[in-house]
This record gives structure tokens, C-alpha cells and sequence, in this order.
């Protein structure tokens, strides 16, 4: 073992960089963009950190990883000490080692972010998953002693698969619904393989399966199964179920073909494979083609990138404020940028035009930035007469989702807030319905995949406490105030 | 993976299915559909439920050999297995008593059509359904709506059996010479948009059951996105049934053609592979 570093040198030391694959040969290609760490730079990274005696890293993390733990097992050389420190608060670690947006949670709350350069602490969480993965360590799972109690988790979406692994932990028997014909949610329909491989998303699933959670797929809950029966037949009930229900922008020619919502887009590339030569499901061929996206989350670069990937000869994101203002991750607006992506900002479209009912062009509105709106960034409005074409094939509609009417409409006692989300407790999701908790984007809206999977842990928690006390209500309830629906996850 | 009990062929390119799908039959009432895939890698497709038997867990689907997916469904035997299927999806249809009612089916549309008369006519309705098909072959489920209490009129387009002409020619008829009260379409759009264009004159309810490309079914993508009196609604979780007056039939008829070039390619390369003949045994 090295001798420990003095604080000094610790501090002369350079941030690692992520190996990437290169921007040319990527743009043809779905495979994965970050190539990972090595061990050695995976070590030396681990190395940096400052062992802060109150590690600040930790309260930026919506799961309460014990991050200064793993760190000091990395720089020890010990990895499956560190794989066991996160799977203590996160069994999905690969995943959020890839999505996270670190830079706003733990990395931004590190010490050295002030300097510009923060432990990659998501880059070590990733590393230290993929190794225990390749390791087997991962499927080394103790089962608990059964509870005998059963719950029933609604959405296999990052909510849904956080507190299921919590409450499978625990001994409870839990079952996990899912509307399609594969579990993951957003993480398999939304996500594209290039930033976070299915089959890694796959065998974190496998993993809970070992822990003994049940997934019964092709189940649509206010369809196949109403909540009453669930309700009936479980102790508890969780609803994760995600916002899906796309937004449109409400504009002439929206019906035109060539026009899809990104969540079609990507389902039908990602969940349905269309980017495969044999592939049974389409998508229109955008080779060689002109391609809009609108919008300016994470959503909208993975449909950017994706049309990219598919062929497209120009892909443009437009974005009616700044690069400021947009929602996206950095990592991913630069990896957008040098794969070519050009970015519209200040733009907003006002007209599609087509062509025998297929799209054409997009009339575009110039805009500038006004006075701050309810979000705190500045509202933008329309520049008078300032109005451009652009001539486009493909337009990806990527300015986020409204709650899902599919359960909602079936429980109308379940209550919801004014914009149609599940109206909760914040600190323990609890719904107006006794036994029925909810988290992720059906209760705030579209947010993120580690906000979600936050929200499923305190339900998990919040499950226990009602499994152990079987009080309901709450003594004061209090229902969350409503965040602003960022359009990113 | 869900089972096939039965699949017997019930005219020229449509097969009739039971197949178990427990959660389904419990649940499903008329103008509800199943979203199917054959196999594992297969495509998402749409399926009306005919009928739904809760007692044994198994739903009947009607399958026309269109494009690839459905040919390759109409392969299949009993003892056979889908990949999956899922529902019921879609919003049943508005069942009560209106008085007349008049089911209008064309060709494998009446599969659709079935249920909604069948609960019609339990609702106490007076229910008269009209069943067009190319031929006499083409013309389906006839017994089984006469069964449901329904005055039951076939029609051809080439006169091969029941009355010569369109479902429309009938319908006009009917509505010069009763008071009906509401009008059910399911059958291929132009049928649909031409129901709507003659009963709209007469000022009765028309209600058609869409058919738009979709993929989850769920909500979830908004392709199935249709015009309804110029509003945007998602057929899976608005409809699948709208108002046949308020309906942009134009629209739907060209965004159904989206895929058009990849669809004939693929039942092409289906065709050349035939795996084995429809209606052949094993």
C-alpha cells in the first residue's frame, strides 16, 4: 500500500479526465460515449479526495451515499469494500454513476468545486459498479428473512426500482407492475444506449431480481389491474409511474408527418431497436436529412444525438432562451457540440410547414431575454418581426411531459395538485389514499432519474413506518408545494 | 407469454384467436383494445378486443393479414405463444340506452363492432348492425350479432351476398326511414369518414373507432395523435372512439401511410420467407 498523500499533494494532483470515444467515429454510432476509468486512474482520482471531517459531498447526494467511505476504500485498492459502501444506499450505482447530474449534487457540493475541480465522484461510482459487475460481486446477494409483508410498486422507472431495492432489503415481498414489455422505464424507453447501455440497466434489474422483487411486465395499472385491487392485495402500494404524457407545442403543422414527440423518437430507436438494420419497428429515415429538436433539456440532446446517430446530415437544437438557461447537463451539451449538433438559441418555433402532409420547414421566432419569471431565468419573449425559416425533414418535440391520465383518471379520489401531478407529503410521499405513496415525476413533475430514485427511498422509508405503525394520516398533513417542471431528468 | 387456444380461419386473410390473457378478460369492456407483439424483437401492434371470456381468462382478436406483424400472427396455431399482450388499453366505449342504435362494421372493422352492439343491445337498445365486405366471404361475425338480439343487415360490395352496395347505401336508407338515435363505425377510414358524412346531414351521434399507428398505447408517445373538432387528442388514452363529425379523417388516412415504404418492404421480405401458409397444419 502507497503511503498516504499529504493534503498538499493531494491538491497538486489533476482532475481525471473520462476517456471518451472519439466525436467522429460516435456519430455513426451507439455505442457507449464514456469509455470509464482505468484502475489506476480510477486510484489516483480517488487520492484527491480531501477526507473532509464533514463531508459535504454527502448531503448534495439525494441517496445519502457514504461517498467519503467508497472514496477511501478506491484510493485503498479495495473495490469491493467500496461496491459494498454504495450498494448500502444505491443499488442502481452504474446507472447513476452514468446519469446523474453530478455536477449540481455531490461534485457541486465538493470542497474543490470552488476550484474549479471537484473528485469525479460520479466517475468513481460508475467505475467502482462496472468492476463489481465484472467481478460477479454484485450477484452476491443475502437474501433477508422474509416480513410476510407485500408491496406493490407501480412503474419500474428509477422511483420504482429505488424503493423496491429498499423494501426488498428490508424482507418485505415486493412486486413491481410495468406497463410495457420490458422493466427500466425511462432508463430503457427514454435513455439512449449511447450514454447508458440497456444490458448495464438490465443487470441492475437482474440484481433486484436476486434480492427477490417480482416484475410482472405488460401490466398497465387502471387497465390490467386497478389500484383498489392492488390495494386489496398488498399491505402498500407505491405509484412511480412518471409523467408520460408528452407535451405538444401547440403550433400549426404539429400533426404533419415528420414530427414526433422525443419520446416517441427515442422509444421508438431505443425500447424498439429501430436503429438495427432488421429491425421490426420504424422510424423514419432521417439519412442525409435536416432535423429540429426543441427544447433544451437532456431529452433533447439524446434526441439530437440519436438523429445524429441515425444519419441525419444536420441536426439543430432549438432552445427559445441561452445556453445559460438550459436545462441540459454540460457533459452532455459539449458531447452534443462536437458531435456537430448546431444549437438555435433564442429561437422558438411559431409554424411547421409541410408538403402533401409532410413536413418541410419550421418558422422560427427570434427572442430575447426579459425580466425573470416564476423560475427565477429570465422569461423570454418574441423579438417583433424577427422571424426566420428553417427547412427541416424531422422535428423532435422535447419540451417535456404532463401527468399521464391512464391511472389518474381511474382513482379520482387520489388527490392531485393544480397541474394534475399526486398531490404527497413531501417528507414521506404519502398520497390522500391510506396505504398509497408516490414519488419521482408523477408527483413533481419531469425532474431527474436520481430525483426520482430520492423520492422512492423516502417512500421506501416512509412504507416502513406505516407497515410498523399502521397510522394514517400524518398528525398535520402538508401538501407539497409545487416545484418548476424543468424539462431535463 | 400468453398462449393460443384457438385460431381458426374465418375468412380469406383473417383468422379469429382465443388466446389467455387473464388480467385483460377481467377487465375489458367494449371499444377496448389489446397492444400485441408476436415475438421477443417483434413491433407493437394495436388489436381490438372482439370479446372477452373473464370465466376462462382468454380474449377473442380478429386478425387481418395486412402487413408483416399480422401475417406472421396469422401463422400461428393453437398450443402457439405471443410475446406479449397487454390492456385493455383505450377508453371503453359510452354504453347506455339510446333508444336505436345502428353498429356499422366493415370488414374485419366489424370485429370492433361486435362488442359495442353486443353491449348496446344488454343496455335494452334497439340495436340494427350493418356488416359490409368485399364479398360474401369478408362478411363476418353475422351469427354472433344476430345472437345479440340485433337486426342483422349484410351487405357486398360485388353483390355475392345480402344486399349489393356499401354499409353507407344502408345506412341512408335506415336513416330516411327511422329515428335512429346513435350511429357506431369501426372498418377502414374511408368507410368511417363516408358514415360520418351521411349520417352528419341527419344530425345523429356517429361515434368511429380509430385506428391510428401506435406504439406503447399508453399515452406515453403521442403517436397516435389524431384532429378532433381541431383539437389534438391521443387516440390510446383520449379514444380509441370519437365524435365521426368532429374527426379529421384526411389526416388520419395520411398519417397512417408514414411508414408506408418500410411496411411494404418488410411484409415483401415476409412474404418471400413465409415461414409456413396461413390455415396449414404443422
Amino acid at each position: 500500500m502507497t503511503a498516504p498523500l499529504t493534503r498538499r499533494e493531494r491538491m497538486q494532483l489533476d482532475r481525471v479526465t473520462m476517456p471518451e470515444r472519439d466525436p467522429g467515429e460516435r456519430s455513426a454510432s451507439f455505442a457507449e460515449v464514456n469509455l470509464g476509468l482505468t484502475a489506476q486512474a480510477a486510484r489516483l482520482e480517488a487520492m484527491r479526495c480531501l477526507e473532509c471531517r464533514r463531508p459535504v459531498c454527502i448531503e448534495g447526494c439525494p441517496v445519502g451515499i457514504q461517498i467519503d467511505d467508497f472514496i477511501r476504500h478506491i484510493a485503498a485498492g479495495d473495490i469491493d469494500a467500496a461496491a459494498a459502501v454504495i450498494q448500502e444506499d444505491n443499488l442502481l450505482p452504474a446507472i447513476c454513476g452514468r446519469v446523474c447530474p453530478q455536477e449540481n449534487q455531490c461534485e457541486g457540493a465538493c470542497v474543490l468545486a470552488k476550484k474549479g475541480r471537484p473528485i469525479a465522484i460520479g466517475h468513481l461510482e460508475r467505475y467502482v459498479a462496472d468492476v463489481a459487475r465484472g467481478a460477479g460481486f454484485d450477484r452476491i446477494v443475502t437474501r433477508p428473512h422474509p416480513t410476510g409483508r407485500r408491496i406493490a410498486i407501480i412503474g419500474s422507472g428509477p422511483s420504482g426500482l429505488a424503493c423496491a431495492a429498499d423494501l426488498a432489503k428490508s424482507g418485505h415481498e415486493v412486486t413491481v407492475f410495468e406497463a410495457l414489455h420490458e422493466a427500466g422505464g425511462v432508463l430503457i424507453y427514454g435513455i439512449p444506449e449511447f450514454r447508458l447501455p440497456k444490458e448495464i440497466v438490465a443487470a441492475e434489474i437482474d440484481g433486484l431480481k436476486r434480492l427477490g422483487v417480482g416484475f410482472e411486465t405488460n401490466a398497465v395499472v387502471g387497465r390490467t389491474h386497478t389500484l383498489a385491487e392492488l390495494r386489496s392485495q398488498f399491505d402498500a402500494v407505491f405509484v412511480g409511474v412518471g409523467a408520460g404524457l408528452p407535451r405538444f407545442l401547440e403550433i400549426a403543422g404539429e400533426n404533419l408527418i415528420g414530427v414526433y414527440s422525443a419520446n416517441e423518437f427515442l422509444t421508438r430507436v431505443n425500447l424498439m431497436k429501430a436503429y438495427l438494420p432488421d429491425a421490426e419497428t420504424p422510424v423514419l429515415d432521417v439519412h442525409g436529412k435536416q432535423v429540429a429538436v426543441f427544447g433544451g433539456g437532456n431529452t433533447a440532446m439524446d434526441g439530437a444525438r440519436t438523429a445524429r446517430r441515425l444519419g441525419a446530415a444536420g441536426v439543430h437544437v432549438v432552445y427559445r432562451r441561452t445556453e445559460e438557461e438550459m436545462p441540459a447537463r454540460r457533459e452532455e451539451v459539449r458531447h452534443a457540440r462536437e458531435e456537430g449538433i448546431v444549437f438555435d438559441f433564442l429561437a422558438a418555433p411559431t409554424e411547421l410547414h409541410g408538403t402533401d402532409g409532410v413536413l418541410t420547414g419550421a418558422t422560427l421566432q427570434r427572442m430575447e431575454l426579459g425580466e425573470p419569471d416564476d423560475s427565477g431565468r429570465r422569461r423570454p419573449q418574441p423579438i417583433p418581426g424577427a422571424t426566420f425559416d428553417l427547412p427541416i425533414d424531422l422535428a423532435i418535440v422535447a419540451i417535456g411531459n404532463g401527468p399521464n391520465p391512464l391511472l389518474l383518471a381511474t382513482v379520482p379520489d387520489l388527490e392531485r395538485t393544480g397541474r394534475g401531478t399526486i398531490a404527497v407529503d413531501e417528507a414521506t410521499g404519502r398520497t390522500s389514499l391510506e396505504g398509497v405513496f408516490a414519488g419521482g415525476d408523477i408527483v413533481t413533475g419531469g425532474a431527474t432519474v436520481i430525483l426520482a430514485m430520492g423520492a422512492g427511498r423516502r417512500a421506501a422509508a416512509s412504507i416502513e413506518d406505516w407497515l410498523r405503525t399502521g397510522v394514517w394520516p400524518l398528525p398535520e398533513p402538508e401538501i407539497e408545494a409545487e416545484p418548476e417542471a424543468a424539462v431535463t431528468r | 407469454m400468453y398462449r393460443i387456444l384457438s385460431s381458426d380461419p374465418v375468412a380469406p386473410d383473417v383468422r379469429r384467436f382465443r388466446i389467455e390473457a387473464p388480467g385483460v378478460a377481467r377487465h375489458h369492456r367494449a371499444g377496448q383494445f389489446v397492444i400485441v407483439r408476436v415475438t421477443a424483437d417483434g413491433e407493437r401492434i394495436p388489436l381490438t378486443v372482439a370479446a372477452a371470456q373473464p370465466d376462462t381468462g382468454t380474449i377473442t382478436l380478429f386478425v387481418q393479414g395486412i402487413g408483416r406483424t399480422t401475417r406472421m400472427l396469422n401463422t400461428l396455431e393453437a398450443g402457439d405463444t405471443l410475446a406479449d399482450v397487454v390492456g385493455p388499453l383505450g377508453r371503453p366505449s359510452e354504453i347506455r340506452y339510446y333508444g336505436t342504435a345502428v353498429v356499422v362494421g366493415g370488414g374485419v372493422g366489424t370485429a370492433i363492432a361486435y362488442p359495442v352492439a353486443a353491449a348496446l343491445a344488454e343496455a335494452g337498445n334497439d340495436v340494427i348492425a350493418i356488416v359490409g365486405g368485399r364479398s360474401a366471404e369478408y362478411v363476418l361475425l353475422e351469427p354472433e350479432l344476430a345472437a345479440t338480439g340485433a337486426q342483422v343487415i349484410p351487405c357486398t360490395d360485388d353483390g355475392s351476398y345480402g344486399r349489393r352496395g356499401f354499409v353507407t347505401t344502408v345506412l341512408a336508407e335506415i336513416l330516411d326511414h327511422s329515428r335512429i338515435d346513435v350511429v357506431f363505425a369501426a372498418g377502414p377510414i374511408p368507410m368511417m369518414a363516408a358514415v360520418a358524412e351521411t349520417t352528419r346531414g341527419h344530425a345523429v351521434p356517429t361515434i368511429a373507432s380509430l385506428n391510428p399507428i401506435m406504439v406503447d398505447g399508453t399515452g406515453m408517445c403521442g403517436g397516435c395523435r389524431v384532429s378532433v373538432g381541431g383539437e389534438t387528442r391521443f387516440a390510446c388514452v383520449d379514444g380509441p372512439e370519437f365524435d365521426a363529425h368532429q374527426v379529421d379523417f384526411e389526416l388520419l388516412a395520411r398519417r397512417n401511410q408514414a411508414y408506408h415504404d418500410f411496411e411494404q418492404a418488410r411484409r415483401e421480405d415476409f412474404d418471400r420467407n413465409r415461414p409456413r401458409p396461413a390455415g396449414a397444419s404443422r
